[in-house]
């Protein structure tokens, strides 16, 4: 058993629920007892859906608990497809089933039999998977499913499209900023000449999944979900894919690059003329983009070298990581991200780029880096943001888990040119929002409170300090009061003095500037 | 739960509304949501959800910023481990719980078992005084899951279990038949022993102490107490009485285990049902309620700006929180038409007054009786709002945005046991959640009824 107060990536179930619901037209039947169907909760509340959410519950209770579900799963799939003729129904073990043992898929045998949705139990395994792991595989477990039955069928179409085209893989809901996301990864491609073939699993049919290869190739923006979708019709459909994410300009360039290569291959072979991304890029960085010429900026300017810790799933995480190294001059302390899974590629991914990696689901641990590190500002989760809020730390919202208000209803992408955009403004706003904090702070504006060292953990002070040593750090701005008070205390430790005087404090303060 | 009391008001020969019972294929919150109230009504528990990621994602979502301001819950995780019993539980349970008494050093530890306690038969009851003996820590055990209960009854297993720890009233003369000793007792003003259960908010519980006290009759305890070590003493000779319509377990418990006596009333819901309440006590202590006329009329004189946007108006209630009987008289009452009241589990003895008063008020306000539908079927439900076209539908999170886009005002059910809506100072409250979907629509935007895209109805 773990003591737990927070998670960043939710339970298996719920991955196959973003994933069917992303669909139109799938239903999913929860295998679940009463209260579980929160999902639609979630769905209904920070999207704003419109729609009922397409998800229903086959509900476990004592009766089912003593002789299994019997009959019950199975009506309640015919039911919706009488109801409802969904193209295809996804029955989902929770918890519960999994600890019940219960055999789904004998349900699904028998329930397809009368049924005319196509019914595919989701393959989950509950307690080695996440959210984020699950979604990947029943994305991958549908489009298979639909694939291998065409071919079967011989329906398959295995010509390509005339013209160069490009599915999207791994746009579902509610993921973060996914809608707006999608908007501008369509036209990325779209003003390079490409067409989108298909984009999966948001707003996607299962009816067309079959023609899902007739694309060029494939593009997979975020890692957490898509990368199985996309290796698997690699190897059986020979479908090429880019795993890139377009976020933030060198990786957008990146990734265009990857396109033109691909492109640039068929064009050969079909004797086409090259096409010659490098024209788009440029112009597209220099004036589409604002980020290159902000970066130039008098305004970035000042925040080199500042800190910031970031913290998220590894696809936001590594990618906001470079743009703050690489792209505005700012010092990444520590990166981290909750995607375990994920820990090689990520490591690789931000290697160089900051002073410490973390890979934790502990949202403790992330608070007391945090703490201890005190940078300018964060980068990460809802859960980062209240850390924030605890110990003054101003706090840009980078990725999930995330609450409603990061659902905007303004176009706000994080991927290509406009994603730069929309990314620097909240980059900039988060330590201009310091710094002017900060500037009221050293003009007297109303610092009037005692001084707090900010600390999330509980080590308490076991040096004295005299009263005049103890202002001492009250002429210091508010930004590095902390740190200062920290220096010195450690450099009391080390040199063995029990208690600080005011000329500790300035000869902990040459030592550090030393 | 029988009430041979005098002084009732409603003859019983009034028609017994007409229940359904249809799939249970409904959307509430899972039981353990009672955490969400429970830990700040008990000031000094620590409340420990054992069970899997999906409990505490469940918690997490639904309690939304609560969650960051450390509260005085957690979860115990099962792993994979866990459930396939390489690990012991006792030792699992036995480190967490130290780990809370060092963190927080509680006064009481609340252990709220879920499905998943219940599918691996973990003996929470059997492990508690075992560890409570060696942490030296109450350790209180309520089954609060899925499996059994909906949302509001997770409470219920919670104060139920707590019944046991009460302390055992003595009362003085043992010797003497107890008919008498109640005599006596009700002889005396403010010596009547009545044990009020029900968690409120305590500003709430001080009104309803304050309105029962106007008729001589005082509080003695209250079940949850805002402390766990100030829980009131129960025993032979005291009465008990619920507030809320969702504690049926917590009804029985003092009475078959502590040799209390049960107080049938209606619940202290809106002017009508805190008078109806505070009549029924007052005829148990033989005490003649005064002046409780005159306050209701002007109460509901203080509501007449609401009752005039709602009177006449149809509501829908799906039915997710036990509620519904008590907010759908009430609503009768205020001149709603009341077409469908939901509810997940209708324990007919327990609300029998309740019952009976929603009878009388559709007697008395010439309305029809409205359905009451044991166990919906959301779906179904669904397909009979879009013919029934109520004017307001009160209802789940999950419902009521597609439900908006579809031109039926709705208004979310959660809020009506996060909100104050008892005694009759609060009934102002209780109304301003219902009218508000229904004050701020004037005219739909572009003239647009509908906003939603689909084409099939659900």
């Amino acid at each position: 058993m773990k003591l737990a107060y927070w998670m960043y990536a939710g339970p298996a179930h719920i991955g196959t629920l973003r994933v069917a619901s992303s669909f139109r037209n799938v239903h999913a039947i929860m295998h679940a007892p009463l209260g579980d169907d929160y999902f639609n909760v979630m769905r209904s509340t920070s999207e704003r859906e419109r729609d009922f959410t397409p998800v229903t519950a086959s509900v476990v209770d004592r009766h089912v608990l003593a002789r299994g579900s019997q009959e019950k799963v199975i009506n309640n799939i015919s039911r919706k497809d009488e109801e409802q003729h969904p193209d295809l129904i996804v029955p989902t073990p929770t918890c519960t089933s999994s600890i019940s043992q219960e055999d789904l898929q004998n349900f699904v045998d028998r329930a397809s039999l009368s049924s005319e949705s196509d019914v595919i139990p989701a393959d989950v395994n509950y307690h080695r998977v996440n959210e984020l792991q699950a979604a990947d595989r029943t994305l991958e477990q549908i489009t298979r499913f639909h694939l291998d039955r065409a071919r079967k069928r011989s329906t398959l179409d295995r010509s390509v499209t005339n013209g160069p085209s490009a599915n999207i893989i791994g746009i579902f809901t509610p993921g973060f900023h996914n809608q707006h996301d999608c908007r501008e990864l369509k036209r990325l491609p779209g003003e390079s000449g490409i067409a989108v073939n298909q984009v999966i699993p948001e707003g996607g049919s299962p009816k067309h999944l079959k023609d899902l290869p007739r694309a060029w190739f494939n593009t997979v923006p975020y890692r957490e979900v898509g990368l199985m979708t996309a290796t698997f019709s690699e190897k059986e459909y020979g479908m090429p894919y880019i795993s890139i994410t377009p976020m933030g300009i060198s990786n957008t360039a990146d990734f265009i690059a990857q396109i033109g290569k691909l492109v640039n291959v068929w064009a050969s072979a079909l004797s086409e003329k090259r096409l010659n991304y490098k024209l788009y890029v440029d112009n597209q960085t220099k004036f589409v983009s604002q980020a290159a010429w902000f970066s130039k900026s008098i305004d970035c300017q000042n925040l080199a070298g500042k800190e910031a810790v970031i913290f998220g799933d590894a696809t936001h995480a590594a990618s906001i990581t470079k743009i703050l190294v690489k792209e505005m001059g700012i010092r990444v302390s520590c990166s981290g991200t909750y995607c375990k899974h994920d820990a090689e590629r990520f490591n690789e991914q931000v290697q160089g780029l900051c002073d410490e990696v973390i890979v934790t689901e502990d949202h403790t641990e992330v608070g007391d880096t945090i703490a201890r590190i005190e940078p300018s500002a964060i980068f990460g989760t809802q859960m980062e943001r209240h850390i924030g809020k605890r110990i003054d730390i101003p706090c840009g919202v980078i990725s999930s888990p995330v609450h409603i208000q990061n659902f905007p209803l303004g176009y706000r992408p994080f991927p290509g040119y406009e994603g730069t955009n929309q990314i620097a403004d909240p980059i900039y706003n988060s330590f201009n929002l310091g710094m002017e904090d900060h500037s009221l702070d050293v003009f007297g504006g109303h610092d009037t409170k005692e001084v707090s060292t900010k600390s999330l953990s509980t080590d308490r002070r076991d040096i004295d300090w005299t009263p005049e040593a103890e202002s001492e750090p009250n002429r210091i701005p508010g930004f590095a009061r902390g740190r200062a008070k920290k220096n010195t205390e450690v450099f009391a430790k080390q040199n063995n003095i029990p208690e600080i005087t005011i000329d500790v404090t300035y000869a902990a303060k040459e030592k550090s500037s030393s | 739960i029988s009430t041979p009391l005098q002084g009732n008001t409603f003859t019983k020969t009034l028609e017994i509304p007409t229940f359904e019972c249809e799939t249970g294929n409904y959307h509430t919150f899972c039981p353990i949501s009672c955490v969400a109230w429970l830990y700040q009504k008990i000031e000094d528990s620590s409340f420990l959800v054992v069970g899997t990621k999906t409990r505490g994602y469940f918690l997490q979502n639904a309690l939304g910023v609560m969650i960051f301001a450390e509260p005085r819950y957690a979860m115990a995780e099962s792993e994979e481990g866990d459930i396939s019993a390489q690990l012991n539980d006792q030792k699992e349970l036995e480190r967490i719980c130290l780990r809370i008494r060092s963190d927080r050093n509680p006064s009481v530890i609340i252990w709220i078992g879920t499905c998943t306690t219940e599918i691996i038969k973990m003996d929470l009851e059997g492990i508690a005084p075992k560890l409570e003996k060696q942490l030296g820590i109450p350790i209180v055990v309520a089954r609060a899951n899925g499996l059994d209960h909906a949302f509001t009854q997770g409470e219920d297993t919670a104060s139920a279990a707590m019944t046991h720890r009460c302390p055992e009233y003595n009362h003085r003369t043992t010797d003497q038949h107890r008919g008498d000793v109640a005599k006596d007792e009700r002889g005396k003003s403010g010596r009547c022993n009545l044990v009020l259960f029900g968690s409120l908010p305590s500003s709430v519980a001080s009104q309803l102490n304050l309105e029962s006290r106007r008729q001589s009759v005082s509080v003695s305890g209250w079940l949850p107490s805002q402390k766990y070590t100030e829980l009131p003493a129960l025993g032979e000779g005291v009465y008990v009485c619920g507030v809320n319509p969702f504690l049926s377990r917590t009804a029985t418990t003092p009475m078959r285990r502590r040799k209390c006596q049960l107080i049938g009333a209606p619940f202290p819901i809106g002017p009508d049902g805190t008078r109806a309440w505070i009549e029924k006590i007052c005829s148990v202590f033989d005490v003649k309620p005064d002046g409780l006329e005159e306050r209701e009329n002007q109460m509901w004189k203080n509501l007449s700006d609401y009752l005039e946007v709602i009177t006449g108006k149809s509501v829908f209630f799906m039915g997710d929180n036990l509620l519904e009987i008590s907010l759908a008289r009430f609503l009768i009452r205020c001149g709603m038409v009341v077409y469908e009241v939901g509810i997940p589990y209708m324990d007919r003895r327990y609300q029998a007054a309740e019952l009976l008063l929603l009878q009388h008020t559709c007697e008395k306000m010439k309305k029809p009786t409205p359905r009451i539908v044991e166990k919906p079927d959301n779906y179904s439900q669904v397909q009979r709002m879009h013919e029934l076209q109520p004017d307001l539908a009160i209802t789940g999170m999950a419902h009521a945005n597609p439900l908006e886009a579809r031109d039926i005002d709705t208004k979310w059910s959660v809020e009506f046991t996060f909100a104050q809506i008892h005694g009759s100072v609060n009934a102002r409250d209780a109304l301003e959640l219902v009218t508000r979907p229904l004050r701020r629509r004037s005219d739909s935007i572009l003239g647009c009824r509908s906003l939603s895209r689909q084409t099939v109805d659900v």
